[in-house]
């Protein structure tokens, strides 16, 4: 009984039907978080004492690092899963989670080199947050790479899977560069443990973006999971009925 | 307490000389969002309507060999 939820969840099925009413909604909250954080952070937040209006980039930098690792995760335990258990939506699920991180950690890294170039001088410098940010970013173009390289899908899900796994490693990595190895890139803004560096004008809107994006991630992970039920699950008669509503 | 930072649009945009490097990354963001969102939604769509045409073709297939053997 007490497991039950997990099987249902693993159901492509009944994922497919639950989001189909989710997404409606979860896309609303998404565009009003995304567009009043954006609004709020460029126009209404005070500019920066020392580093102007560049600063206003922080908004888009920290919430989309955070997915890019938050996601990592995600495909990562999903991987787990489905080696372990062999669950179908799990393999989908990482499967998902792939080009979703990758464009996120694209999207840190990009905007990460365009704040530099005025607050460093410089656009790019093998500094060690930047430089495991990389590696993550060619981790999860791994597993793009994995899941079209082989014909046999359950193969290349195994392979992306253990690929997933063994890349964990450089997430605390990530998280602990800034500490270990005092270079360049500067130590986290937003801490759990202690006071933020940041005040409450500023951080308030960052805190919009960063629920925003999660947000925004859980409908993405939605809409890529569900593309690719559909093809995983075409001989099914429930898949079956959907092509024949395309009439 | 909040009150809009900048005299006019046209300051908001040139962000005193940080507007290329800000706009830049805004405009990546909102092109990072729509291609995440844009191509699951259409490929799903694609495939559904593919399968569709292969299931229509498949009966035109079995009707004319129908006819044949008739």
């Amino acid at each position: 009984m007490a497991w039950q939820w997990f099987y249902r969840m693993g159901s492509p099925r009944w994922f497919y039907e639950k989001t189909g009413r989710w997404i409606p909604w979860l896309a609303a909250i998404t565009a009003v978080l995304l567009v009043g954080g954006a609004l709020w952070g460029l126009g209404f937040a005070p500019a920066d004492a020392k580093q102007g209006n560049s600063y206003r980039i922080i908004y888009i930098h920290v919430p989309a690092s955070f997915l890019a690792l938050a996601g990592y995760y995600v495909m990562a335990v999903a991987g787990a899963i489905g080696l372990i258990w062999k669950m179908k939506l799990a393999d989908m699920v990482m499967k998902s989670a792939a080009p979703i991180g990758a464009v996120l950690t694209f999207t840190a890294l990009f905007t990460g080199a365009v704040w530099g170039k005025p607050t460093w001088g410089t656009w790019w410098v093998w500094d060690a947050r930047i430089t495991s940010m990389l590696v993550l970013l060619f981790l999860y173009l791994g597993v793009i790479a994995l899941q079209n390289a082989y014909q046999h899908q359950a193969t290349a899900d195994k392979a992306s899977a253990i690929l997933a796994l063994v890349g964990t490693v450089n997430i605390p990595i990530i998280y602990k560069s800034v500490d270990w190895w005092y270079t360049l890139h500067q130590p986290a803004t937003l801490k759990l443990t202690s006071a933020s560096t940041i005040h409450p004008s500023m951080l308030y809107p960052l805190l919009i973006m960063i629920a925003g994006f999660y947000c925004f991630y859980a409908l993405a992970l939605m809409l890529y999971t569900r593309a690719e039920i559909v093809q995983r699950e075409r001989r099914t008669q429930w898949v079956n009925e959907l092509v024949e509503a395309e009439k | 307490m909040i009150e809009f930072q900048f005299a006019s649009l046209a300051e908001l945009w040139a962000m005193k000389g940080h507007g290329p490097y800000v706009w830049a990354c805004y405009g990546l963001m909102t092109a990072a969002l729509i291609y995440l969102t844009d191509t699951p939604r259409r490929r799903h769509r694609n495939y559904l309507k593919q399968q569709q045409r292969i299931k229509v073709a498949n009966e035109q297939i079995r009707a004319a060999h129908s006819e044949v053997e008739k």
